[in-house]
């Protein structure tokens, strides 16, 4: 990193190296790697609904996701590295949100933020898909309905430190999930169970 | 307002046994008339000037229950010379074909509203010029969701609904001339194409 040493050529007596200041560091690369990516987080905002509001309201001026490195809002996947899905998703936008994430180029991270983007919510209708995970992989799931900005910031941060404990030489972290002959991105019965009811949709059946 | 609508007596005047009955309800005249004749009387009280319904606010239906019961389309119009307004029931009885002539040659406005109605319940409007569906998408194979047999999941399962909504191509909603914004250049209005000119993409054209 830059450092100069009188007599090039030979080894630097300590003599020598005692004279000149310690302008370099050392570390993993990893560290550095994570610091950079963590650090620098370029968001496509996927908002389909009233937690885009909140989304909005973390990224104005009182909470200021700036302050986290996501200065730049990307509405382009091409150039983000965080899919942050704030709202409900109908089965009509889910082929479009599964291009979107393929859109994106490694590295790159998803937030399910609310109810409706993590559950389905209150929609347990035949329209709404019950939970992104069933479409697209999820690192981080912010309940709310919606979440408020400091719930959405601690996602993010939570975020951050995951990221800060990944390995660049981990070849697993980074595999695209491809569809299979039969059309899944996931088994059958993956979706089936993570779309199962749960709490008051128990009480109503499928006929109902 | 208690009276029934002037429009009332006009219509049983012209149209006497094609009328089945009418009430008030919420202080809202409503007509319940045969499909047969349905689309001649709404041409009568868009085109009549003592009636002139010439805004149509909304096409719907409602499936009842009760299997026993018809499905009814409901056409709500508004006269605004008039400041009036009035509500035209047909129903479709449910053993036979759902089936009723288009208005969309009378209320352009018709076209996505008898779309919508035709997507979420089955209903067929002869005569519209590009009946498809317009909230679930074309390849949706599940039946018509507003049903009251349609189940409030659905009929398959999540895996397959899953399955199907991805396979869904997104651009096929729309028609090509939806599409082609280049193609079309020549059919906007001036203003449009002037804005279009001078966007921040430079000339379309």
């Amino acid at each position: 990193m830059g450092l100069t040493v009188p007599g090039a050529g030979s080894e630097p007596t300590e003599a020598e190296l005692a004279g000149v200041s310690p302008n370099f560091l050392t570390t993993r690369l990893d560290a550095v790697a994570n610091w950079g990516r963590a650090n620098s987080l370029w968001p496509m905002p996927f908002g389909t609904a009233c937690c885009a509001i909140e989304f909005m309201a973390s990224a104005a001026g009182r909470f200021d996701l700036a302050r986290f490195g996501m200065e730049r809002m990307s509405f382009s996947p091409r150039q983000a590295d965080l899919l942050i899905c704030a709202g409900r998703l109908p089965f009509k936008l889910a082929p479009i949100i599964r291009r979107i994430w393929d859109q994106m180029p490694q590295p790159k991270w998803s937030i399910s933020m609310g109810a409706c983007a993590s559950s389905g919510g209150i929609f347990d209708t035949y329209a709404m898909v019950q939970g992104i995970d069933t479409i697209i992989p999820v690192d981080i799931y912010v309940p709310g309905c919606p979440p408020r900005p400091e719930g959405l910031i601690y996602g993010i941060t939570l975020l951050q430190k995951k990221i800060k404990g990944e390995s660049i030489s981990d070849p697993t972290l980074r595999v695209e999930h491809v569809m299979d002959d039969r059309g899944f991105y996931l088994p059958p019965q993956t979706i089936d169970e993570i779309s199962e009811p749960f709490g008051n949709s128990v009480h109503q059946t499928r006929s109902a | 307002m208690t009276e029934p609508s002037s429009s009332v007596v006009a219509l049983r005047a012209a149209f006497g046994p094609a009328i089945l009955r009418d009430r008030i309800s919420c202080g809202d005249t409503i007509v319940w008339v045969k499909k047969e004749r349905a689309h001649d009387l709404l041409a009568w009280l868009r085109n009549t000037p003592t009636q002139a319904f010439n805004y149509l606010t909304d096409i719907t239906a409602v499936d009842y229950r009760d299997p026993e019961r018809p499905l009814e389309v409901v056409y709500q119009l508004r006269s605004l010379h008039r400041k009036a307004d009035l509500r035209i029931k047909v129903p479709l009885d449910k053993s036979g074909p759902l089936e009723v002539e288009s208005v969309f040659d009378l209320w352009k406005g018709a076209d996505w509203l008898e779309r919508e109605v035709f997507d979420m319940f089955g209903v067929t409007f002869t005569g519209h010029p590009d009946l498809r569906r317009i909230l679930m998408w074309d390849s949706y194979a599940e039946g018509h969701p507003l049903r009251k047999e349609f189940p409030l999941r659905g009929h398959f399962t999540r895996a397959e609904q899953t399955r199907q909504a991805l396979a869904a191509n997104p651009e096929a909603h729309y028609s090509v001339a939806e599409l082609s914004i280049v193609e079309a250049y020549d059919e906007l209005p001036e203003d449009v194409k002037r804005r279009l000119a001078h966007g921040e993409r430079g000339e379309v054209k």
